[in-house]
């Protein structure tokens, strides 16, 4: 039993774990770059222009609305053959190239993790108390300084709660790009089952890596929460 | 034009919320070592007033002056927008809610502006933070968060938080009104020492104790207006207005 998990030709124990380590490695990618697309869509929503406004909302609205399996397809076939004509146009004598199913996944996963979280930031700003960014205007804080001393700082508070729950969907939504053949924990497992004919006990391997990874996940985050949350509770 | 001990002049402020004209055409100066407190009923305007003086909000129209640097504001738009933040960081604050930063410790909240805004060298800046902590008796609370302090020491923590800017006036906006009673005190005695070393300040509160006894001037707002001004002893032995009148003996 034991040599079906032990690493090399005979066991399945390398394989499983390359496929953590991409899957690992794509939500990690992932997650400043949603971040980054979540902050972007906020502050587009939050303008004062309503044309940012409307870009803002169509971009959460349209990426809420998709099922993310279908937005990974999008991403990977459109974006391949949007590689393919810019290259054709570019460079026409090259050949043409595949995109890579990682950075598919990390497009699509990011762009699904930048709508929710861009709701996640928006709120969070609006929940933060008005006095504290008046206080550091009154002294001569420039809306800069306000911003990256006061409000940035202060929305985590807020914020991390819901962008650790996204980020627990994200790392599990990494499983979907196993369709798109790119050899995460989540396909190794597959390909094991199927050679092995033992579904059970690798599905069972595959459940238990998820989940400790969605614990791990949930004791990082609580330790941030504390650490964001120091001087509002009393101590 | 200004004479030179005038720290700060405000003249023909207008402010209007929508169509509600809020501020119908306040002028004011303080000089070097003025207490002027403002006083007045809920809603005539006297946060409004003290906000358009370091540009909080932002007046309709009207002129304000502090230091020689001088903002004109026409149709709502400040002609020279580039010195409110000069105004404001010489210009300390003091609010009801105290708004201390949570998230930084005490020490911190007064050293913040220090080194943001003036650029001065942290060692410089801690040193000093301690001192004007000292002076408002918390230097033993410097490394707590204000979420740790009474209301009364959050809101000693903000008035040194506004000295460490070293300001030529601070402005206050009824800044004992969210304690509870028995804090009260410790926060007007830490302004009496102030006005004593001769701070100037202007206060919009509703302690008349602190408005007759520590104040040089009394102004007090009517429905956006500046009904009645002058020395405290006078104004409120020999209240010449009907409105202050009833406002005093409703207050005492
Ligand atoms: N941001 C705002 N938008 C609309 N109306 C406002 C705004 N701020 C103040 N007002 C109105 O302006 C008037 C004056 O308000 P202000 O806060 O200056 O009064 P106040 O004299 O400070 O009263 P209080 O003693 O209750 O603090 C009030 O009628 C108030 O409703
Ligand atoms: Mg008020």
């Amino acid at each position: 039993m034991f040599e079906l998990f032990s690493y090399g030709d005979a066991g399945w124990g390398d394989e499983i774990l390359r496929g953590l380590a991409i899957t690992v490695q794509l939500a990690i990618v992932t997650l400043p770059v949603g971040l980054f697309l979540g902050f972007l869509a906020a502050a587009a929503s939050m303008s004062r222009l309503l044309p940012l406004r409307l870009l803002g909302f169509g971009y959460t609205t349209v990426m809420r609305g998709l099922p993310e399996i279908l937005t990974l397809f999008v991403v990977y076939n459109g974006a391949g053959l949007l590689i393919n004509a810019v290259l054709q146009w570019w460079a026409p004598e090259a050949a043409p190239t595949d995109f890579s199913p990682f950075a598919a996944g990390v497009v699509a996963l990011g762009m699904v993790f930048g709508a929710f979280a861009a709701e996640v930031l928006r709120g969070a700003f609006q929940s933060l108390d008005s006095g504290q960014a008046e206080a550091g205007r009154a002294i001569g804080m420039t809306e800069r300084q306000i911003f990256l001393r006061i409000r940035l700082p202060q929305v985590w508070r807020f914020a991390l709660p819901g962008l650790g729950n996204l980020w627990i969907n994200m790392l599990k939504d990494t499983a979907l790009v196993s369709v798109i053949a790119l050899d995460d924990l989540m396909r190794m497992t597959k390909v094991a089952v199927g050679v092995t004919k033992q579904p059970f006990t690798f599905y069972l391997l595959a459940c238990l890596i998820y989940w400790a990874m969605c614990v791990l996940s949930e004791l990082v985050l609580g330790q941030m929460e504390r650490r964001a949350n120091r001087g509002i509770r009393r101590a | 034009m200004t004479p030179p001990d005038i720290i700060l002049k405000a003249e023909d402020i207008h402010k209007s919320f929508g169509s509600v004209e809020v501020l119908k055409g306040i002028s004011l100066a303080a000089r070097n070592h003025d207490v002027i407190s403002i006083l007045g009923s809920s809603g005539s305007g006297k946060s409004t007033f003290l906000r358009c003086l370091n540009f909080l909000e932002t007046p309709t129209s009207g002129k304000v002056t502090v230091h020689g640097e001088e903002i004109l504001v026409k149709n709502g738009k400040p002609q020279n927008a580039r010195h409110i933040e000069a105004i404001r960081a010489r210009l300390g604050m003091v609010f009801q809610q105290f708004n201390l930063w949570t998230h930084r410790t005490v020490l911190e909240n007064v050293m913040e502006g220090p080194i943001q805004v003036k650029g001065e060298p942290k060692a410089e800046a801690r040193s000093k933070a301690e001192a004007f902590l000292k002076r408002v008796g918390l230097e033993e609370r410097m490394h707590m968060y204000p979420s740790q302090l009474s209301g009364g020491q959050q809101q000693r923590v903000a008035i040194a938080r506004a000295l460490a800017m070293e300001p030529d006036a601070i402005l206050f906006d009824e800044p004992t009104s969210a304690l509870d009673p028995e804090l009260v005190g410790e926060v007007l005695k830490v302004m009496q020492d102030l006005a004593a070393e001769g701070r100037t300040m202007i206060v919009v509160t509703h302690e008349m104790g602190f408005a007759r006894e520590v104040s040089s001037e009394v102004v007090f707002l009517h429905e956006g207006r500046i009904a009645e001004q002058g020395p405290p002893g006078e104004m409120f032995t020999n209240p010449k207005t009907e409105e202050f009148r009833r406002f005093i003996a409703k207050a005492m």
